[in-house]
């Protein structure tokens, strides 16, 4: 990092995460001149320093040890596994590092031109850039804001010390011994399934009355069922009445009814959600408009309210996950360069890394009935596919969302081991307006789990390979 | 409550045409028949009055856009009664800060219900021009609806939830419906062709043209809608700056109609051109001797006024020069009719009036019709059927000189006689043993001809009636 300021950039992104250098590439690939400001030493954001990619680092290790322990009732036993925390965390920034220095060796090709700064509009058309107390100004013809999100806190409490975001857990301070993980979505249930597999004693809170509140609950329920036996406790329809950390331990009160009251655990891990970083980016400089949710209001193309400033990723809500702030950094480059750009995804894939995974895209049967939409759904159950039995993950499920009458495709939901690369092919069915008749009579290999996608579409049309007609609640409408 | 006002064709089969005048701003008040806009057809000017009397809320064009029959064009504010209003599509007026087309856009029009189940049946042979109201909305709107940000409804909010209630998003792949940003088509207004209603994208450019995908590739016979050459068969263009400054200038009307059509004729029409060069010495006397005649008349006894005539009666004894081909029937189409067009340089480009029934005009009106049609064009005063239904092309270069070229044919026409400059020439005349060299008045001639249609051997019989027509002016006096 540390090229000259300029004084004037034909695009200013603010933010090096995944929506801003994805703008800033496509940018440069349709030859504007662009400029990428971030108050980061790195680029990668959230994702690839503090999330995603160490997340997923460590939780290959978790799933290797629980594989470890399954494969002791099929005859391979391995010892008790050690944890070396130093050599996990040093494996987690080599990791980290080689992707960085591919984000930065690509910006160089490009011929981007990064500043480290932080950056605050000062008017539409410019901002002003600070580093180490010096300031300059600089002007452009389009900005894009791109600053993401942080995690949201308990109220009255604050991160650091004892009390961890995804962040300050990924950085594995140490294996505790009990740690309470606040919020069941993803976040919360990856990382309180790292430090289980690590050793903690984890207990997990939420105040829905389900894990993973946003996903259908057909999916969760193979991994609800898995839950209690990795973490000492679920606690549903929970809240955190309070919460006070000293230098020995996290004392919190629970409220719900299966709550013990009062607990004390070694560490806290808070994961209820993330808030957009508009905070001091001189955004009432702009015609740039907030919704009630403090997010930035964008069309389609990303355009802000302001005409020639542009906002992707967390910022502007949406699924807050990179690969859709991918997509919009490429969306709003693209309207930026003239071209007829909009973010129109029907498939926006989501997945969670647990054990089993969960994916799914498109419309799921829960929204369907929300939204009142007459929808087909037909499941393959995995107990019916070779590849799924013979790595013991005859518990997972694939689901096709169809419209009646045609069968198209319009949403795909997995859960089940490797359910994050099956999922790709739903999403491509959805985008592509398939209908099951593709699906079924594209070839899967076999045995493979993508199978289980093939198996349901020609369920879903009546003669599947491995199950009865009638079985799984075909045509179920 | 606003009202659409919507360009419809002005009965003249028109399908596009380019705005050449804004004569009105957001905020005017109105009156019906009020000229708002001037436009250019084909190859004509025409003044579009407002079918409506209020204040203009919202300008949909601005001069140099080129609009199709559906396209919206301004929304009248007119206090009445909502329910006096009809609003086709649904759309609701822009909340029309700027006026800017992206600022502007909101939610999605929602479709007219209609059930899935008779969707099909109902668009049965009904293109996008029969349903006007829908494609109104399709060019009103880009697609840049503000984005919802709740997160349970995230990955469905690109998508009109109403709409979605009684059908499922229009499909069509990615790459399709970004061809469809780039035309501003709505998917929903497409007629599909794919399988189980599938988009495509040859439905997205079909409907950017303005017309049903065909099926099967035929070749048209009118040109009405070609383009001079559709994206997909053409080569990426190449960086113009790289050697050196470049100024752009854009193809409007006159210049890119012509480019369409003879884009058109040289793909479709398997060209031969037949030339030859005419003794014109005693027309030329005789021309000279008529012409002040014809002046106190009102015309200009022009070689090119001579050979029209001469033309009209060469046609009638060569009746394939005058027809089309017809090829979904795989028939030829004579024409009992000599309508001659006449190729016409004007500042704004090349026009082409026709002149009817010459066959049955006189010599003497037959000249001041022509000099006054060609005064007319040339000020932009002609009515467009005055531009339509030639059945075969003069193209005389030879006032700017010229010894012979190889004219386009205009289709649906199967020929088109060019001029060149008359000069004189010494010619050797008689045979081998006797001859002589004397000084002529000659005409050089191009014959382009389908040879679909006609050979050779055809082209040069009909040259060689037009050469003794031509050698013969008192014959040209008398009319059929």
């Amino acid at each position: 990092m540390g090229d000259a300021f300029p004084d004037h950039t034909e695009l200013l992104i603010v933010g090096g995460g995944p929506g801003g250098y994805a703008a800033a590439f496509r940018a440069a690939d349709l030859g504007l001149d662009v400029t990428l400001v971030s108050d980061e030493e790195q680029l990668g954001g959230v994702c690839l320093l503090r999330g995603c990619i160490p997340g997923k680092t460590l939780l290959e290790l978790a799933d290797l040890q629980l594989l470890a322990r399954e494969a002791q009732e099929r005859g391979l036993r391995f010892g008790d596994p050690e944890v070396d925390l130093d050599r996990m965390r040093s494996w987690k920034q080599e990791v980290v590092g080689h992707l960085v220095d591919g984000l930065h060796a690509l910006v160089d090709t490009r011929g981007i031109r990064v500043v480290q700064a932080r950056a605050s509009f000062d008017g539409p058309d410019r901002v002003t850039m600070t580093v180490d107390g010096e300031q300059q100004r600089t002007g452009f013809d389009h900005a894009i804001i791109a600053t993401g999100s942080a995690p949201t806190p308990l109220p009255a409490t604050a991160f650091g010390g004892r009390i961890l975001d995804s962040a300050g857990a990924l950085e594995l301070p140490d294996v505790p011994e009990r740690l309470l993980v606040v919020g069941c979505g993803y976040v919360g249930l990856e990382l309180g399934s790292v430090y289980a597999a690590l050793g903690s004693r984890v207990t997990l809170v939420e105040v829905t009355d389900r894990v993973m509140p946003i996903a259908d609950q057909e999916l969760v329920g193979p991994l609800a069922d898995r839950l209690g036996d990795r973490f000492e406790a679920v606690y549903l329809e929970t809240v955190v009445a309070e919460m006070v950390e000293d230098d020995q331990q996290v004392r919190v009160s629970l409220d719900g009814p299966d709550a013990p009251g009062e607990a004390t655990f070694d560490r806290a891990l808070v994961a209820v959600g993330r808030e957009p970083n508009t905070e001091g980016l001189g955004l009432q400089t702009t015609g740039v408009e907030l919704d009630e949710d403090g997010l930035i209001r964008v069309d389609t193309s990303g355009r802000t309210r302001e005409p020639d400033v542009f906002a992707v990723g967390d910022v502007t809500g949406g699924l807050q996950l990179a690969h859709e702030a991918f997509h919009e950094g490429i969306v709003a480059a693209e309207a930026i360069a003239g071209r007829a750009a909009a973010f129109d995804a029907r498939a926006v894939p989501s997945v969670v890394y647990t054990d089993p995974q969960l994916a799914w895209c498109g419309l799921t049967e829960p929204d369907a009935v929300e939204r009142d939409i007459e929808v087909e759904v037909v499941r393959f159950p995995w107990r019916a596919s070779g590849r799924a039995v013979s790595i013991g993950a005859g518990d997972g499920l694939t689901k096709l969302v169809c419209e009646p009458g045609t069968g198209r495709i319009l949403g795909v939901g997995i859960v089940g081991r490797r359910a994050e690369s099956l999922i790709t092919e739903g999403v491509l069915a959805v985008e592509m307006g398939a209908v099951l008749e593709d699906l079924a009579r594209s070839i899967a290999p076999h045995p493979t789990l993508s199978e289980t996608l093939h198996e349901a579409a020609q369920l879903g049309i009546g003669s599947p390979l491995h199950l009865a007609p009638s079985a799984g609640g075909a045509r179920d409408t | 409550m606003s009202r659409q006002f919507t360009f419809t064709d002005p009965g003249e089969g028109i399908h596009e045409a380019e705005i050449v005048e804004v004569l009105v701003a957001a905020g005017d008040t109105i009156e019906e028949g009020d000229t708002v806009l001037v436009i250019e057809t084909d190859k004509a000017t025409t003044d579009l009055p407002s079918p409506y009397t209020g204040e203009v809320e919202d300008l949909r064009v601005s001069e140099g856009d080129t609009i199709e029959v559906g396209d919206v064009l301004l929304l009248v504010a007119d206090g009445e009664d909502e329910a006096t209003t009809t609003d086709q599509s649904g759309e609701e007026a822009p909340e029309s800060d700027e006026g800017s087309g992206e600022e502007s856009a909101e939610e999605p029009a929602e479709e007219p219900a209609e059930e899935p189940a008779e969707e099909p049946a109902a668009e049965e042979g009904e293109g996008p021009e029969a349903d006007e109201g829908g494609r109104a909305a399709a060019v009103g709107e880009l697609p840049t609806e503000q984005r919802s940000v709740d997160e349970a409804e995230a990955p469905e909010r690109a998508e009109g939830a109403a709409r979605e209630r009684r059908q499922g998003p229009v499909p069509a792949s990615p790459s399709t419906r970004r061809l469809a940003r780039e035309h501003g088509v709505d998917l929903a207004e497409v007629e599909p062709t794919g399988e189980h209603g599938r988009v495509t994208s040859a439905d997205v450019e079909a409907a950017a043209e303005g017309g049903p995908v065909e099926q099967e590739p035929r070749e048209p016979v009118s040109d009405r809608r070609e383009r001079p050459e559709s994206k997909r068969e053409r080569a990426p263009e190449p960086d113009h700056e790289r050697w050196g400054p470049v100024e752009r200038v854009p193809l409007r009307g006159v210049r890119r109609t012509t480019a369409r059509r003879v884009a058109a004729s040289w793909r479709q029409i398997p060209h031969v051109t037949h030339h030859d060069v005419l003794d014109v010495t005693a027309l030329e006397r005789w021309r000279r001797e008529q012409a002040p005649r014809v002046e106190e008349a009102g015309g200009d006894l022009t070689l090119m006024v001579l050979t029209m005539k001469a033309v009209a009666g060469v046609l009638a004894r060569h009746p394939r020069f005058n027809a089309s081909l017809d090829l979904d029937a795989e028939e030829l189409v004579l024409k009992r009719h000599y309508h001659l067009a006449i190729a016409v340089d004007t500042d704004d480009g090349l026009i082409v009036p026709v002149v009817r029934d010459v066959d049955r005009t006189s010599l003497l009106d037959l000249a001041v019709e022509v000099s006054d049609l060609i005064r007319r064009v040339r000020d932009r005063d002609v009515e467009g059927d005055e531009l339509r239904g030639g059945t075969f092309t003069i193209t005389n270069v030879g006032p700017l000189g010229g010894a012979g070229f190889t004219p386009l044919i205009q289709l649906p026409q199967v020929a088109i006689l060019g001029m060149g400059r008359a000069r004189l020439e010494q010619v050797v005349t008689g045979d081998l043993d006797a001859h002589r060299t004397e000084v002529q008045f000659r005409l050089p001639l191009s014959l382009a001809y389908d040879h679909r249609v006609v050979d050779g051997a055809d082209a040069a019989r009909f040259v060689a009636d037009l050469a003794e027509a031509i050698a013969d002016p008192g014959a040209l006096l008398l009319t059929s």
